[in-house]
């Protein structure tokens, strides 16, 4: 490791202290993203664990920001609607990494929304179910795709109680260097690990939320952001039946 | 005799790509010297030691990179387009798989199947 990568981790750390030290109010999101960070070069481990904590009373009917802002940080606008296909169709069939839930409680009628995505389990039926391991849970708690491995069977697809995944139908002409993405292969959100592995301590989708309905941190950190709201706010997993243990956690639905 | 054989000469060095206008570049038509990797001595190891391992620096990387997250590794594809992809007369950058480009230029005459760019970018990334 060079001098200056070392000075750019240590500057970083720095700021990242400081940084998490300034928070007071829970539910104030952290958006330190220091640009000169360097690139992670040891391994991650499982002191950190990814999470995020979605207020669905904050997340606003008709809004769209947090799966736009997805999209285009992952490159899935820029997969295209194979030619002579069904609108509609390909609306259910496009890859999405959020989607848009809404719930009506039919009793009182409140309608609650809620963007939902992978929910990055500690126990997750994916990787439980994966035929060749390209399913798998990074240390840190990420739950990813290796499309190095993976066949496309989708046996993970039906396995995913959140409908999570996606599955690449065609070859894409165009994709981003950081999200690699191609024919027959299954992909699914994996909390912008491009960011978390540069330096970066926030979402597309946290940033693109002008609610500040997500707030996203470590799990394992007491005084992150997340870790705090988790302990001052009510919440719950969804399909809690199941025991996954999700990294994403839902409040006020 | 010495047309017929100007001609093929002419169709044989264009099926080369060794054509260029004199003066005029086609657009999307890789402009020699723009790559990064033109104007360096060496690649990341020597030259001899790349052409015969650089799949396996990548292979090895690759699994670094999306099991352990570890980036910016001295060996990675990333590294490889960024440096060695050309760029056009406008300064668009030409795709390492495009034909005779850096990757494919090779790989086309080895017939080896060059199966990266079919998921990964093949020009540099945004920066």
């Amino acid at each position: 490791m060079s001098s200056t990568e070392q000075q750019g981790r240590r500057g970083f750390l720095k700021k990242a202290a400081t940084a998490a030290a300034a928070v007071v109010a829970p539910g104030v999101v952290l958006h330190a993203l220091p640009a000169t960070a360097a690139p992670r070069t040891e391994a991650v481990n499982a002191k950190v664990r990814w999470g995020m904590l979605i207020d669905a009373n904050k997340c606003a009917d008709g809004c769209n920001d947090c799966v736009t802002a997805c999209d285009k940080e992952n490159g899935l606008d820029l997969v295209d609607m194979p030619e002579g296909a069904d609108e509609a169709h390909w609306e259910r069939q496009r890859p999405r990494w959020i989607r848009q839930v809404k719930l009506k409680d039919n009793l009182s009628g409140k309608i609650t929304n809620l963007p939902m995505m992978c929910q990055h389990c500690e126990k997750p039926p994916c990787v439980d179910v994966c035929p060749t391991g390209a399913s798998f849970r990074r240390a840190d708690g990420i739950v990813m795709v290796d499309r190095h491995i993976c066949i496309g069977c989708r046996y993970c697809m039906m396995a995913c109680p959140y409908k999570a995944r996606s599955f690449i139908h065609a070859e894409v002409a165009e994709k981003l260097t950081h999200t690699p993405r191609g024919k027959g292969c299954v992909e699914s959100c994996n909390l912008c690990v491009h960011r978390l592995d540069n330096g970066g301590r926030s979402t597309a989708c946290q940033d693109a939320c002008k609610h500040q309905a997500i707030v996203f941190g470590d799990l394992n950190d007491p005084d992150s952001a997340v870790s705090q709201a988790l302990k001052k706010y009510p919440s719950v997993q969804i399909r809690a039946d199941l025991k996954l243990n999700t990294g994403v956690r839902y409040s006020n639905i | 005799m010495i047309r017929i054989r100007s001609i093929m000469l002419f169709l044989a060095s264009a099926v080369l790509g060794l054509v260029v206008g004199p003066g005029t570049v086609l657009a999307g038509e890789a402009v020699e010297g723009t790559a990064k990797a033109d104007k360096l001595e060496q690649c990341v190891e020597p030259t001899a030691v790349m052409r015969r391992n650089h799949f396996t620096f990548i292979k090895h990387q690759r699994d670094l990179t999306v099991r352990q997250g570890i980036r910016g590794s001295k060996h990675s594809l990333a590294g490889c387009v960024d440096c060695h992809a050309r760029k056009d007369a406008s300064g668009k950058a030409v795709p390492v798989d495009a034909p005779g480009q850096f990757c494919a230029g090779c790989h086309e005459y080895v017939a080896a199947s060059l199966d990266c760019f079919s998921c990964h970018s093949a020009v540099p990334g945004e920066k």
